[in-house]
C-alpha cells in the first residue's frame, strides 16, 4: 500500500488565487472546516499578475454606469453565448465585492473627493475598472491572503493536486503530491472548490506561468464533469515580444485606456481602418476624439485601441503578416507620445504605469515614456471551463465547484478586460458559500484505498521508466509549438486535423518519458505529471475549435470566417465517454428571461 | 552552514555590456540540500535579452532535470525567484546577463539566510508566520452611509509604496540580523517592517501594533544599515520610510513619558 498524510476537511479548495482565496474565506465564515491547496507559495498565484483593475459598475467616475450597462457590456464582449445567469449576478455583486476589499484593506486608487477611482478598458462603455496604478491584481491577492491567515483556514502550500475521487456520484478527495518534500498528501472532503485558473502553457507564447497547465480542468474531466466553451481561448493582443526570452509577457491594456495608441511601422494608427458594426456607434472616428475619452471626457466615444481584444488581435496579425509589423515581428504600441499633450507626460506615465515603466526599462532596455513599444498577440485566457450552475457554481459533478478562470460562462466568446478579477470574488465567494452548504448534507467522506493506490503508482510510474533524450520537457515544448502554431489566433479545419493527430502521438510519447533524481522539488518529474493536465486540455481545445465551424469572440476560422446565426445558440459540451473517448455534444442556451433580453435591446 | 558576506557595493551594478548573438557562458549552481552540497558548473548558450533564469531553465530542460529552482511569473511581478547572483541577494527573472561581468562564471546560489530545501529553492516559512503574529488590519468605521470610506489619494500614496511589496524575501535574505545572527524568531525583519507600516499608515486603519513591535518583533534590533532597501527590487524605501517611522513611534510610546501623556491628553480633547 501506498504511503501517505491524510487530512479531511468539510471544504477543499484547490487553487489560491483570487478566486480560491475569495472561496476558502467564504467557506469558514459559513463555518466550514477549510483547506486551501496552493501550487505555489501563498501570495505567488496567477492573479499577482493581473495589471489593470477589476470591472464593477459603482459609477464613481461616470453616474450613468451602472449594473444593466455593465451586464450589456458583458454580453456583447462575449457575443452573446455566455451564461446569462453569471453574466447578471456579476454585474450586480461586483460592486459589493470590490468595497468588500477595502473593507480588508485594499488601497485603490481615488477619486478627487475620496472614492474609488475607475478608469477605462476595452469594451466597458464607462470607465469601470477599480485599480491601483498598473498593478491591481497584486493589490488584491495580498489583501484576500492576509485576509485569510487569519481565517480558520489551512493552508497547505506548494502542493499539486493529481486525481479526484468520488464516492458514488459525488466527488469525495483529491490526492496531492507535496512538492518540497516530495511526499503524497490525501485529502478528503465533504465538497470541493476547483480554482485553478487557465491553460495558457499549452501554448508557445503566454502570458501565463508555469503553474497554467489546466489542471482543474482535466482532473474535471477526467472525474466526469462536463467541459463548456473550450474552443474560446483569449488572445491578448498586447504581449512584449523582444527580445525573446521575454517574448509573451503581459503588456496591460491600461498602456491604452491611459491614451496609448497602436501603430504600424509606417507610423499609421490601423485600427481605425476596420471598426465592427456593433460597436461602430460607440468607437471614436477620429485620433483627437479618442484621445479625448481616455482623459475622461464624458461625451467622447472610446478610440478603437480599446475595442475588444479578439478583434485587436487579429488586427495586429493582419498588420504582421501583410509586412506592416515592427522589425521583431509584431507593431507598435506608443504611449510616449501623450507628451505632445501633457506637459509632466514623463511623471504621468511613471505614476500610472509604474510596472510597465519598469519592465520595459529593465528587460528591454526601453523607456517607453521615450520611445514606443513591440508588441504582439499572447496566449492570455480561456474563457471555457467547467460548466456550472449560474448561481451555486456546482458543476455537473455533485460535489464539485468551480470558479474563476477554470469555470466557463461568464465571458462567453470573449472576456473583457477587468472583468475577470470581478469574476473572481463573486464567483468565488459564491463557490465558497454554496460548497459550504453542500457539505453541510454531506455524512463523513469515504475514499477508496484502491483508488489512491493506483493513483499513487500512476504518478511514480516515470520513475520507473528509461529516461531518454525524449523527455518531459521535448514532449512539453512539441505540444506548444502544436498549438501555438495549429490552434492559435487564426485556426483552419487542416491544420486542427494535423494538431489533433500530433496530440495523439505527444500522448503516447507522453506515456513513455522517464525522469530521473529524487521525490523532492524535482522539476522534470512534475512535467512529466503537468503533461496529462496539458494534453487533455489541447484535445478539448481542439475538438471544440473544430466543431465551431463560425468566427466569435476569441475563436477565429479562416475558412469559416462569419459569425453564424445558428452557432449562437448553443454551448459546445465536451465529456468523458464510457471507453475513455473525448464526447462533443452540443448543448442549446436556455432563452433569456424577458427582462434581461430587454436590457440587451435597449443598449443595442 | 556558514552564511558567505555579501560585497559591501551592494548599490552599483555595472555598466551593461551587448552581448553579441550567441554564446556560451559558464554557470556555477549551488546543488545540494540540508545536509549539504557544492556548486556545480554548466556550460549553455546564451542569446540576447536572456535573463539568469532563462540560463536556469535551459540548463533544467537540457543538462539537468532535476534541478530545483522556484518560479512563477517571469515578470518581476510574484517574487518567486530569488536567489543570489554572483553573491548579491536579486530575483533571477530581472537579472539580465549583459548586467553581469563576462570574465568569470556567474555563480547561482539559493538564499543563505534560510534553510536549503534543495538547489536554488529555500525554505521561507518563517515568513509566513511571522506575517500571522503581526496584528490585522482594523478599519475605522465606514464614513459614508453606505458603508464606503473617503480618502485623498496622497494618504493613500504613502502606503501604496509598502503595498508594492511582492514578498520575495531579498530584504530578509540581506538583513545581517537574520543573515548572521539568526534571529527569526524574535526579530520581524524588513518585510514585515513594511507590512506593519502599511497597516500602521493605512489611512483607515486603528489598530497599535507598538508595542509588539518592540517587544515581540525586535525592531530595536535593526541598526539602519539600509542593506534591505538597496537590494529591493521593487524599490521600496524600506529603512527611510517603513522602519524609522516605526522606531519614531516606538521611542514616542516608550521613551517619551510627557511626550504621551500630552497625546493622551489631546486625543481625549478631540473626542
Amino acid at each position: 500500500m501506498a504511503e501517505y498524510q491524510t487530512s479531511e476537511y468539510d471544504v477543499l479548495v484547490i487553487g489560491a488565487g483570487g478566486a480560491g482565496l475569495r472561496a476558502a474565506i467564504e467557506a469558514a465564515t459559513h463555518g466550514a472546516r477549510v483547506g486551501l491547496i496552493c501550487k505555489s507559495l501563498l501570495g505567488k498565484a496567477h492573479t499577482v499578475m493581473a495589471e489593470g483593475g477589476a470591472a464593477a459598475a459603482m459609477g464613481n467616475v461616470d453616474d450613468r454606469d451602472n449594473w444593466r450597462v455593465h451586464f450589456a457590456d458583458t454580453m456583447r464582449g462575449g457575443q452573446y453565448v455566455n451564461n446569462w445567469r453569471m453574466a447578471e449576478l456579476h454585474a450586480k455583486e461586483a460592486p459589493d465585492r470590490i468595497r468588500e476589499l477595502e473593507a480588508w484593506g485594499a488601497l485603490f486608487d481615488r477619486t478627487p473627493d475620496g472614492r474609488i477611482l475607475q478608469r477605462n478598458f476595452g469594451g466597458h462603455r464607462y470607465p469601470r475598472l477599480a485599480h491601483v496604478g498598473d498593478r491591481t491584481g497584486l493589490e488584491m491577492i495580498r489583501t484576500l491572503q492576509d485576509h485569510t491567515i487569519h481565517q480558520a483556514v489551512d493552508v497547505h502550500m506548494e502542493h499539486t493536486v493529481i486525481a479526484l475521487f468520488k464516492d458514488g456520484d459525488r466527488v469525495s478527495g483529491a490526492l496531492a503530491y507535496d512538492r518540497e518534500r516530495g511526499r503524497f498528501h490525501l485529502f478528503k472532503a465533504r465538497a470541493i472548490v476547483l480554482a485553478t485558473g487557465g491553460v495558457g502553457r499549452a501554448f508557445k507564447i503566454t502570458s501565463n506561468s508555469w503553474e497554467y497547465s489546466g489542471d482543474g480542468h482535466s482532473l474535471a474531466y477526467h472525474a466526469g464533469a462536463a467541459l463548456q466553451d473550450m474552443e474560446f481561448v483569449q488572445f491578448h493582443p498586447t504581449g512584449m515580444v523582444w527580445p525573446p526570452s521575454v517574448r509573451g509577457i503581459l503588456v496591460t491594456e491600461g498602456v491604452r485606456g491611459e491614451g496609448g495608441v497602436l501603430r504600424n511601422k509606417q507610423g499609421k494608427r490601423f485600427m481605425f481602418e476596420n471598426i465592427p458594426e456593433n460597436y461602430r456607434s460607440q468607437t471614436a472616428d477620429n485620433e483627437e476624439e479618442g484621445w479625448r475619452y481616455t482623459q475622461g471626457d464624458k461625451n467622447a466615444r472610446r478610440p478603437p485601441e480599446l475595442l475588444t481584444r479578439d478583434h485587436v488581435a487579429r488586427m495586429i496579425v493582419r498588420e504582421v503578416k501583410e509586412g506592416r509589423g515592427s522589425p521583431h515581428g509584431g507593431v507598435f504600441l506608443d504611449i510616449s507620445w501623450i507628451r505632445e499633450k501633457l506637459k509632466n507626460s514623463e511623471e504621468h506615465i511613471k505614476k500610472k504605469l509604474p510596472s510597465m515603466y519598469h519592465q520595459f526599462m529593465q528587460l528591454a532596455g526601453i523607456d517607453i515614456t521615450k520611445e514606443p513599444m513591440e508588441i504582439g498577440p499572447t496566449t492570455h485566457y480561456i474563457m471555457g471551463g467547467v460548466r456550472v450552475d449560474g448561481a451555486t457554481q456546482m458543476s455537473t459533478v455533485p460535489g464539485l465547484f468551480a470558479c474563476g478562470e477554470v469555470a466557463a460562462g461568464l465571458h462567453g466568446a470573449n472576456r473583457l478586460g477587468g472583468n475577470s478579477l470581478s469574476d473572481l470574488l463573486v464567483f468565488g465567494r459564491r463557490a465558497g458559500e454554496h460548497a459550504a452548504a453542500f457539505a453541510k448534507g454531506q455524512g463523513t467522506p469515504s475514499v477508496q484505498n484502491a483508488d489512491v493506490d493506483a493513483a499513487v503508482r500512476d504518478a511514480l510510474a516515470p520513475f520507473d521508466r528509461a529516461v531518454s533524450a525524449d523527455g518531459p520537457y521535448q514532449v512539453q515544448h512539441a505540444l506548444q509549438e502544436t498549438m501555438q502554431d495549429l490552434v492559435g489566433i487564426v485556426r483552419r479545419e487542416d491544420e486542427m486535423q494535423r494538431a489533433l493527430k500530433t496530440i495523439g502521438e505527444l500522448q503516447s510519447r507522453a506515456s513513455r518519458v522517464g525522469v530521473a533524481g529524487n521525490r523532492e522539488y524535482n522539476p522534470g518529474w512534475h512535467t512529466a505529471l503537468d503533461l496529462r493536465h496539458l494534453l487533455t486540455v489541447s484535445e478539448a481545445i481542439t475538438r471544440s475549435a473544430l466543431e465551431r465551424k463560425e468566427s466569435r469572440g476569441g475563436h477565429f476560422r479562416d475558412d469559416y470566417p462569419e459569425k453564424s446565426k445558428d452557432f449562437g445558440t448553443f454551448n459546445i459540451i465536451i465529456r468523458r465517454g464510457s471507453t475513455g473517448e473525448m464526447r462533443l455534444e452540443r448543448q442549446p442556451i436556455a432563452p433569456m428571461p424577458p427582462e434581461l433580453a430587454a436590457i440587451i435591446e435597449e443598449m443595442k | 552552514m556558514t552564511t558567505p558576506p555579501i560585497p559591501a557595493s551592494l548599490a552599483t551594478a555595472p555598466e551593461p555590456t551587448p552581448l553579441p548573438g550567441r554564446q556560451t557562458r559558464a554557470f556555477d549552481v549551488w546543488r545540494g540540500d540540508a545536509s549539504g552540497g557544492k556548486f556545480q558548473r554548466f556550460d549553455t548558450t546564451v542569446a540576447e535579452g536572456m535573463v539568469v533564469l532563462d540560463a536556469i531553465h535551459q540548463i533544467q530542460a537540457e543538462q539537468a532535470p532535476d534541478l530545483a529552482v522556484r518560479w512563477n511569473c517571469k515578470a518581476g511581478k510574484c517574487g518567486s525567484c530569488s536567489a543570489e547572483i554572483n553573491g548579491m541577494p536579486k530575483l533571477m527573472c530581472m537579472t539580465r546577463l549583459n548586467e553581469l561581468a563576462t570574465d568569470k562564471p556567474i555563480t547561482v546560489e539559493p538564499m543563505r539566510a534560510f534553510p536549503p530545501v534543495r538547489d536554488l529553492v529555500t525554505d521561507v516559512s518563517v515568513n509566513f508566520r511571522m506575517k500571522k503574529s503581526i496584528r490585522k488590519f482594523q478599519p475605522r468605521p465606514p464614513d459614508a452611509p453606505d458603508g464606503t470610506w473617503r480618502m485623498a489619494q496622497k494618504d493613500v500614496d504613502r502606503v501604496q509604496e509598502f503595498r508594492k511589496c511582492i514578498e520575495c524575501f531579498l530584504c530578509q535574505d540581506v538583513c545581517h540580523v537574520l543573515r548572521d545572527h539568526h534571529k527569526h524568531d524574535e526579530f520581524a525583519g524588513p518585510r514585515h517592517f513594511v507590512y506593519a507600516a502599511a497597516l500602521e499608515m493605512h489611512p483607515l486603519d486603528v489598530g497599535d501594533r507598538i508595542p509588539e513591535l518592540k517587544r515581540q518583533h525586535g525592531i530595536g534590533y535593526c541598526n539602519i544599515t539600509k542593506c534591505c532597501t538597496k537590494v529591493c527590487p521593487e524599490h521600496i524605501t524600506i529603512t527611510d520610510n517603513a522602519i524609522i517611522p516605526l522606531k519614531e513611534r516606538v521611542v514616542d510610546e516608550f521613551y517619551d513619558p510627557l511626550g504621551k501623556l500630552v497625546k493622551i491628553f489631546s486625543r481625549r480633547k478631540s473626542t
